[in-house]
């Protein structure tokens, strides 16, 4: 078994096991931490993967940004195990088995399915330059209506967290 | 390693999202399982990126643009969603999304 092959299996099972703590934990800070474990793992794949500006990016998004407004929230809002909404037992149970189904299903369309294998050299398409070629020359539009994207979004919190008098 | 390897992760990620979504009531367990929703598809984006810089293709790096935009996408949707819970929690006390169900009379 090589190294990457080695790697790729501890980050997907520290993966997996952290996303599963997402949704199990009663506690919702112990869920935050658990995504947060999920997003670094996801970052370390990205660098296996050849996008190391991606990994970056995504550290600083989510881990840095996102995460955060989600913890300020939760600690703004005093939520613990104590007051946590509880769903009844059969709903959970068919929530499991609906997801469970969705799994089965995928993997069993996509199983034969004739892919290729990744080879294990380097390649420059992650680096900052490249995509930044890419994107100011064939993506610039997408890019610019992105801005909106934000500016709108930016008017619509403040709008909607506003106090009404 | 074959891309079937990276498939499987996101398949399994993504349906524990899903699991998420359906198995919780705490509006922002949910808004999270949503992100690992999101996340799954970005890996799964980023290795489809590789497959095709291995196949000599030069356009490879539109799949990590495309990344950029979902992480654009999400960050917008996590600053209406929060602010829209936080109003949630200040008018109900409660992130408990049943209680959204009185919005239907």
């Amino acid at each position: 078994m090589s190294t990457q092959q080695i790697i790729f299996l501890v980050l997907s099972a520290v993966a997996l096991l952290s996303a599963m703590g997402v949704i199990l934990s009663k506690n919702p800070v112990t869920s935050v931490l658990c995504l947060i474990l999920t997003f670094f793992t996801i970052a370390g794949h990205y660098v296996m993967l050849n996008a190391q500006f991606l990994a970056v990016v995504h550290i600083i998004v989510y881990a840095g940004a996102i995460m955060v407004l989600f913890l300020f929230v939760i600690m703004l809002m005093n939520l613990n195990a104590d007051i946590e909404p509880q769903k009844r037992n059969w709903l959970k149970y068919a929530g499991a088995i609906s997801g469970g189904t969705l799994l089965v299903i995928l993997v069993a369309a996509l199983r034969d399915a004739s892919m290729p294998t990744l080879q294990p050299g380097a390649t420059d398409i992650g680096l900052i330059g490249n995509l930044g070629k890419t994107l100011f020359n064939k993506y610039v539009v997408p890019f610019e209506v992105s801005s909106v994207l934000f500016l709108s979004a930016m008017v619509g919190a403040v709008v909607i967290g506003k106090k009404e008098d | 390693m074959p891309v079937q390897y990276y498939i499987f992760l996101s398949i399994a990620l993504f349906c524990i999202g899903v699991m998420g979504v359906l198995m919780r009531r705490n509006a922002i367990i949910i808004f999270m399982c949503i992100e690992l929703m999101l996340n799954a598809v970005n890996l799964l984006l980023v290795a489809f990126s590789k497959m095709w810089a291995d196949a000599g293709r030069v356009d490879a790096a539109a799949a990590q643009i495309f990344v950029f935009f979902i992480m654009v996408v999400a960050a917008a949707e996590v600053a209406v969603g929060l602010a829209i819970i936080v109003m949630v929690y200040r008018n109900t006390h409660s992130v408990d999304i049943n209680i959204l169900n009185r919005l239907k009379n």
